[in-house]
């Protein structure tokens, strides 16, 4: 599985691309071939806050519910709303399809999140190959 | 975290599921395919063309002897009297106070031969359990013969013509719940069951459990399927099927505290036939008046999907029930859901909540099954 060396992962398997104060966040490749066929995704809306290691929506596949955890802190200006009738999306290409585009409260908080080669590490680790 | 520690149980096709890349997860105790190329792919498979499940975690009693009929009797439910060589029945066996044991399939081999195929999870405790009950009993011998089959489950509309392909036997000749014995992928002596557990036509083969036989019978399924589209499936989509065609799954629907007119199983239970372990409880429900829960089928009407274990609510808040099955549906693309309410609440289109994640969201009762296959026009 592919993880663009240009985005910074959470141990919860979500991404996040930071481009000046503004944050894209979606979920990784692992996570959806984990999920399965995604179904549902329940997202906050725009001008809610969410806070980084809470979490901040779900996504459902056929047979699982997923809690989302923020990568960062910050007030949500956009959500992609094409994900409500089309989740599959997640499923087809999960390193472009976005949920979430957060302005960070805290870019700091971007340094503490996983690299790419971290994170496949982590990933790696906790399948066992 | 005892029962975690135990060394997972493998089938004899545990190597060629790992070998396919099937996700695998821990099913009471075995290490089952759960989703071998997709969910939903594998669900619309079988309702569309066919597909072909592991089967094997499920356990197989046999119950020899000229007191085999009546022992069948005295343990399961359903009236075995009334089954011909060559013919099966959904049944039961129920605890004293008419909750599940577990549920079965109850095959007569012969005058003096029956086979009772159980659920995987359960499988120690059904066994104990037939020998506590019947191992007094003259003229039957009890045979736990779960490890000498690998069973496969060939299910969907194209399920005949493919195995068809792979058999001397006439299929056509096999009514539903009916079976035979014949030759299949050159095996002796297979016996074919036109069962399952999908709410689609299909069989299931009982073939020997070595790994090599398995194997090859496995891709030879695979292989006669092809051009239908076979794919091999999971727990998962067998999982969605059953839900939709409101099949009882073992420790949701019905376990030791649900008993049989509260499952909505009454149906299956000849109380007329004499007595059986669970029966004086189940005419005591029906003289003090029925059961008073039962199981429903619930649609979402509001956005959210219901899953098992979630509690469901009436519209004045009051909690009265809980959700023992909640999936999307692939195949009627709804959320749908199988939950106990209290006798009120179980009158269709009666509106309900079910709380999702901490949010009341709306769904209605609907009838059961949620999908039933068309009658074969021939």
């Amino acid at each position: 599985m592919a993880y663009p060396a240009a985005y910074r992962y959470t141990k919860e398997h979500e991404w996040i691309q930071v481009d000046g104060k503004i944050g894209t966040v979606g979920i990784t490749d692992y996570a959806q071939d984990s999920l399965g066929d995604i179904v549902f995704v329940d997202l906050p809306r725009v001008g809610d806050t969410i806070e980084a290691g809470k979490s901040f929506g779900s996504v459902e596949s056929v047979k699982a519910v997923s809690d989302l955890f923020a990568p960062v802190s910050g007030t949500v200006t956009a959500v992609n709303d094409e994900l409500k009738d089309a989740p599959e999306r997640i499923n087809s290409d999960a390193n472009t399809t976005w949920m979430l585009k957060v302005e960070l409260s805290d870019a700091k908080q971007v340094d503490g999140l996983l690299t790419a080669a971290d994170y496949e590490k982590f990933t790696s680790e906790e399948t066992g190959h | 975290m005892s029962e975690t520690m135990a060394p997972l149980r493998k089938t004899a096709l545990n190597a060629v599921h790992r070998a396919a890349k099937s996700k695998m997860v821990d099913f009471g105790g075995w290490d089952m395919p759960v989703d071998c190329c997709g969910l939903v792919a594998e669900h619309m498979a079988v309702r569309t063309a066919v597909g072909v499940f592991d089967v094997s975690h499920m356990g197989d009693i046999q119950l020899r002897g000229p007191g085999s009929l009546a022992a069948v009797q005295q343990l399961c439910m359903n009236d075995a009297s009334k089954l011909a060589v060559g013919q099966a029945h959904y049944s039961a066996m129920l605890y004293p106070n008419g909750t599940f044991v577990d549920d079965v399939v109850v095959h007569k081999l012969s005058d003096n031969d029956y086979l009772i195929v159980i659920n995987a999870g359960t499988r120690e405790k059904d066994v104990q359990w037939v020998r506590s009950q019947i191992g007094h009993m003259p003229g039957v011998h009890v045979n736990d013969y779960s490890d000498y089959y690998t069973q496969l489950a060939i299910q969907g509309p194209r399920a005949a013509e493919t195995l068809q392909k792979l058999t001397s036997v006439d299929l056509s000749g096999i009514k539903n719940y009916w079976f035979t014995w014949g030759q299949v992928c050159g095996l002796h002596n297979v016996m074919i069951a036109r069962t399952g557990y999908t709410g689609e036509d299909g069989f299931e083969i009982y073939i020997p459990s070595d790994e090599p036989t398995s194997a090859r019978v496995w891709g030879e399924v695979l292989a006669a399927g092809a051009e239908f589209g076979i794919l091999a499936c999971g727990l998962g989509a067998r999982n969605t099927l059953r839900l939709e065609a409101a099949m009882a799954l073992y420790g949701h629907e019905i376990s030791d505290t649900i008993n049989v007119f509260e499952a909505g199983l009454g149906r299956y239970a000849k109380l007329d036939k004499g007595e059986f372990v669970g029966r004086d409880a189940l005419v005591k429900v029906q003289e003090e008046g029925g059961p008073k829960r039962k199981l429903v089928g619930l649609e979402m009407i509001e956005r959210g999907i219901g899953r098992d274990g979630y509690p469901v609510f009436a519209l004045d808040g009051k909690r009265i029930g809980e959700i023992t099955s909640g999936s999307p549906s692939p195949f009627l693309k709804k959320n749908i859901a199988l939950a106990y309410v209290p006798v009120g609440y179980d009158a269709l289109d009666t509106e309900v909540a079910v709380e999702i994640r901490g949010q009341m969201v709306k769904a209605k009762v609907v009838p059961t099954p949620f999908y039933k296959r068309a009658k074969k026009s021939t």
